[in-house]
């Protein structure tokens, strides 16, 4: 890897130093635009104990899911855990810890994070049990809850085209949390459909800059459908 | 007689107006863009990051990129935009949405609602619905009036823990349509042949009864 060449040739090299213990930002909504090969790899490298902070959290053989199957996740920060059995099984027993999120207000603590922000207010989760025990603030008369913006050692990601610099687009809802994990992760991981000459991309296109990308890989991905609706026409 | 679940949403689309950006929930809520207007133009944001969606796709344009907020496929109208989810709530949080239909568990005279929680029963997120009561000025909630049992929906104050508080102003249940100030329930419409008395007994909550409640015409 030399200069800004991000591009990495194994999922073994995207990566190397994730550890035990250590909190995995993951883009995606549900299976969509989800980092599969990345997925794969931590399942491989059996590193446990994680805090992983993404939407959802996969069906069961696929996706985060596979995460879970392997016992490798600690806590879950999502908006909605809803369509997974193993998930259902390991939080009853008290394996799995989870921190139930806003869905604005987590794509906002990742964005923040990213930014450089330690917190903002937000009047998402005021008077609910969301609000309970943070700091609240009144602003021209309406009450806000203090949030804590969220970091990760890594961000996996998943774009449509990156070129060697680490730019990078997404294609259609599949960019949805990708872009603010990818500023929120010390290490940040982005895998790809296809890697383009520096050029290729207009600059005035690019979703991702490369300077929040640290290695880029390309990918194969099954994109599975999770809810396939069909008009007859 | 009781509304049926394309008449709620019927009734909804009547709140539609011409120009609106319009965030529609899971269940009766999706139903209401089988009902807008003809000649009438609204987009319909969907909080994954996708404002000016349109109907399912056909089996050729079935794209695993491009879904809804319920994980559904979808396709993109022309005069569409794509964004991020940080981009989608800023939208919802700052807004700019003009109208939001949600279903609801409970609503209470204050405006409250409780939508995602069962305390006892596996709960499984909030999802976005949080975010968009808390932004939205405009929200419509739709749902029975009473649970299968009887209970009303309609409350003095929500049992359940709440999605947001002192947001909701309009609601739109299979029985009636109500409006919500000053700590009250305000009788508007009723079903077609729905009686005030079964509406009064449905309706746990304190509720204004105006001398003439105009039927619903279908």
């Amino acid at each position: 890897m030399a200069g800004f060449n991000k591009v990495v040739t194994t999922y073994a090299e995207a990566l190397a130093g994730l550890h035990d213990g250590m909190t995995l930002i993951a883009g995606g909504f549900g299976l969509c635009g989800i980092p599969e090969g990345c997925i794969a790899r931590i399942r491989e490298m059996g590193v446990r104990d994680l805090t992983v902070v993404s939407n959802n959290c996969g069906v069961d053989d696929f996706g985060l899911g596979l995460l879970l199957e392997g016992r490798q996740i600690k806590k879950m920060v999502s908006s909605y855990v809803g369509e997974n059995a193993l998930f259902e099984q390991q939080f009853l027993s008290g394996e799995l810890e989870v921190e139930l999120t806003p869905q604005g207000t987590l794509a906002e603590k990742l964005r923040a994070g990213g930014a450089g922000i330690p917190a903002f207010y937000t009047a998402t989760g005021y008077g609910t049990p969301v609000g309970e025990g943070k700091e609240m603030r009144e602003f021209n008369g309406r009450k806000y809850i203090l949030e804590e913006a969220i970091t990760g050692d890594f961000a996996i990601v998943k774009g449509w085209k990156a070129d060697r610099y680490g730019n990078v687009i997404y294609r259609h809802t599949a960019q949805n949390f990708n872009p603010m994990a990818a500023t929120a992760g010390r290490i940040t991981v982005v895998e790809v459909e296809e890697i383009v000459a520096p050029g290729t991309l207009d600059p005035s296109t690019i979703h991702t800059p490369g300077i929040y990308v640290n290695r880029l890989i390309q990918g194969k991905f099954e994109k599975r459908i999770e809810q396939r609706t069909i008009t007859q026409d | 007689m009781a509304l049926s679940r394309q008449q709620m949403a019927m009734r909804v689309a009547r709140e539609l107006r011409d120009g609106y950006y319009v965030n529609l929930g899971i269940g009766i809520p999706t139903l209401v863009a089988n009902y807008i207007p003809a000649g009438m133009e609204v987009m319909l944001q969907s909080e994954n990051g996708l404002l000016g969606m349109g109907p399912f796709p056909t089996a050729e344009q079935l794209d695993a990129d491009l879904i809804n907020a319920g994980k559904q496929t979808v396709t993109a109208i022309a005069g569409a935009s794509i964004f991020s989810s940080a981009e989608s709530f800023a939208m919802i949080r700052g807004g700019h949405v003009d109208l939001t239909v949600l279903g609801a568990f409970e609503v209470d005279v204050q405006g409250n609602i409780a939508s995602w929680m069962i305390p006892g029963k596996l709960v499984k997120g909030m999802g976005g619905a949080m975010d968009l009561v808390a932004g939205a000025d405009n929200i419509i909630v739709t749902m029975t009036h009473a649970s299968k049992n009887g209970a009303s929906k309609l409350l003095p104050k929500c049992t359940l823990p709440l999605t947001g508080a002192g947001c909701i102003h309009k609601v739109v249940t299979d029985l009636a349509y109500m409006e919500i100030s000053e700590g009250k329930f305000w009788l508007k419409e009723r079903a077609p042949g729905v009686s005030v008395d079964e509406i009064a007994s449905k309706t746990a909550g304190e509720m204004v009864v105006p001398e003439v409640v105009e039927e619903m015409g279908f």
